[in-house]
């Protein structure tokens, strides 16, 4: 069995005990790396040199909790050492970020082997990663499928076995839909429970960076590093951070599950609403019981979400300018040009539609109707779920209505696009936690994925719920077949 | 319903600064139109007395005392930037 088969605790024993070196495990996951990544092109940068530089580095000094572990990262998270792109033209050529992520300075206290950049839809606009401007991911179970996005290289790295975690980011369902497609674990923590302090901003009231990870278990490890509270992210919440490996009991007895009647439309295809309905009947076998609950305002939280998300991502985006860093149009004559070229030059159509967007609804005449209304809406939506947790824990659907889809389905019709996010962008507009845990494959043999919201700041009971779960399937321990190997 | 004239489409992306074709104000006119067509159902919710949402959390003004710390090198800023000179950003006229 490769040694990029165990979990991270697993490992993190090995590493211990001596029975083998960081630098082994770092020369195994990028052999995977060259093994595979030609198929499923999750990778922007690898970053083979350094790492293995590095890893010998750590076999002479200090432990930390994910000590020599191999990860990739989404390459909208700043990297000091690392070129970071967002998936754009306009950055194609950034190579010196200033400073490193608050979760990769973290990462590092930890000593977590960050081997590179992952690919992912241009500034996380996307949910299939096909607005990356630079290759297109496929989604490991299938390379006609795509794996889902903004954070599809995330997913797919982890899914395909080229590193044991990686993080992701998530405004509307980055983290969780390409996690579901994928089949694998994918958590998007309560607003404010990460830093987001240099993860490049999209839509600052709804980013929230997490981690992917094959088992629930890696995840909660991998959450208990990057969480907490950062001086240099005012939002970011201060308060202390459980241990939620902890929190992996394996007992969910008396948990109460709400299940909204509008997470089972007739919107959500049959086979993933069969692997639902079977996921809630091993949670009563396992003690917990379910009900069916209303989130009444849920169908409306798809055009709030782009309204607001784009409104955000239109002033957050201005400040690529061609001035201080970024491609610089060469065809511009005076500043003003200058402005305009750079950015139509290195924006792609889905940036630019979504930049539009937002500035009409933020433009005067527009702001009422549309920004501030959606913004009501929100308030509406977050009640629904505040209303719905004082009865019950959690709260479980699909994390999408359907399995992945094959490459240009949906890349002509952006309102079909936006439709897989239609479970997913309620999470974000209230802020509270949701994990993706794979549920079952569809009879094409495409990934599932189970949705566990949680109360804001309450990410324990979720690990406990998703980690019951898992513990009592095999969805977790299937694997691709990818050639040359398993 | 909603449908939006292509001068105020050129008008948008001359707020956004983008520079548009004829082709590309057609696009986006047509994503424009789309989604706002989608967005009036958002009046079928009564939001009378509704506050907005700005924020998933409540959170207060995060007040911090404003000390000056070593950030970064001026070397180091410059790196990234398209063209610079004499330790500054260096840009087109701005004047004609």
């Amino acid at each position: 069995m490769s040694l990029l088969n165990h979990s991270i605790k697993e490992l993190e024993e090995k590493l211990h005990n001596k029975e083998i070196t960081a630098k082994e495990l770092v020369e195994a996951s990028i052999e995977r790396i060259k093994e595979v990544d030609d198929q499923v092109q999750a990778f922007i940068t690898v970053d083979e040199e350094n790492a293995i530089k590095a890893a010998e580095e750590l076999d002479t000094g200090e432990d930390g909790k994910l000590f020599g572990i191999p990860a990739g990262i989404k390459d909208n998270i700043v990297t000091k050492a690392l070129k970071t792109t967002v998936g754009s033209q306009l950055l194609k050529n950034f190579e010196h970020p200033l400073y490193d992520a608050t979760v990769i300075n973290k990462l590092n206290q930890e000593k977590a082997m960050t081997l590179g950049k992952l690919n992912m839809d241009e500034f996380a606009m996307g949910s299939s990663t096909e607005n990356s401007s630079f290759s297109k991911t496929r989604n490991p179970w299938n390379t006609d499928y795509v794996p889902g996005g903004s954070s599809g290289g995330a997913a797919a790295a982890v899914a395909a076995g080229e590193v044991l975690f990686a993080l992701g980011s998530d405004t509307g369902g980055s983290i969780r839909q390409p996690a579901a497609y994928c089949g694998v674990v994918g958590i998007k923590p309560t607003y404010g429970r990460v830093s987001r302090f240099g993860l490049v901003a999209f839509a600052s009231s709804l980013d929230q960076v997490g981690p992917i990870t094959r088992t629930v278990e890696d995840n909660a490890r991998v959450l208990e590093v990057i969480a907490g509270h950062d001086e240099r992210d005012a939002t970011s919440a201060n308060l202390e951070v459980p241990t939620y490996t902890d929190a992996l009991t394996g007992d969910v007895k008396n948990l109460k599950i709400g299940v909204p009647k509008e997470y089972l439309s007739e919107k959500v295809n049959p086979e993933v609403k069969e692997a639902v309905q079977k996921a809630l009947s091993i949670y009563e076998k396992l003690g917990a019981t379910w009900e069916e609950v209303s989130l009444p305002h849920s169908k409306y939280a798809e055009a709030a979400y782009y309204l607001i998300s784009s409104s955000e991502a239109s002033a957050n985006l201005a400040r690529y300018d061609g001035v201080r860093y970024g491609e610089r149009s060469e065809n511009a004559k005076n500043m003003f040009e200058m402005y305009k070229l750079s950015r139509s030059e290195g924006f792609g159509d889905e940036v630019k539609r979504r930049i539009m967007l937002g500035t009409f609804a933020l433009s005067s005449g527009n702001y009422e109707e549309y920004f501030e209304k959606a913004q009501k809406v929100r308030t509406l939506i977050k009640q629904d779920f505040e209303n719905a947790f004082e009865k019950y824990d959690v709260i479980i659907g699909p994390t999408t209505p359907t399995t992945a889809f094959k490459f240009g389905e949906k890349t002509d019709d952006p309102l079909a696009m936006y439709a897989n996010d239609v479970l997913t962008v309620p999470v974000n507009l209230a802020g509270v936690p949701a994990m993706s845990v794979p549920c079952g494959f569809s009879s094409e043999g495409l990934p599932i994925g189970l949705q566990i919201i949680g109360k804001h700041f309450d990410e324990e009971t979720v690990y406990r719920a998703a980690h019951a779960y898992e513990q009592a399937t095999d969805h977790h321990t299937k694997r691709p077949q990818l050639g040359g190997g398993k | 319903m909603s449908n939006i004239a292509m001068d105020e489409v050129k008008r948008i992306a001359d707020l956004a600064r983008l520079a548009v074709t004829e082709e590309d104000t057609k696009m986006f006119k047509e994503h424009l139109d789309a989604i706002t067509i989608y967005a009036e159902q958002l009046n079928e919710v009564d939001t009378e007395g509704v506050e907005p949402t700005t924020h998933a959390l409540k959170l207060e003004n995060v007040m911090r005392k404003d000390e000056p710390k070593q950030w970064t090198t001026q070397e180091e800023v410059l790196k990234n930037a398209p063209d610079h000179k004499d330790g500054h950003f260096r840009v087109p006229s701005i004047l004609e």
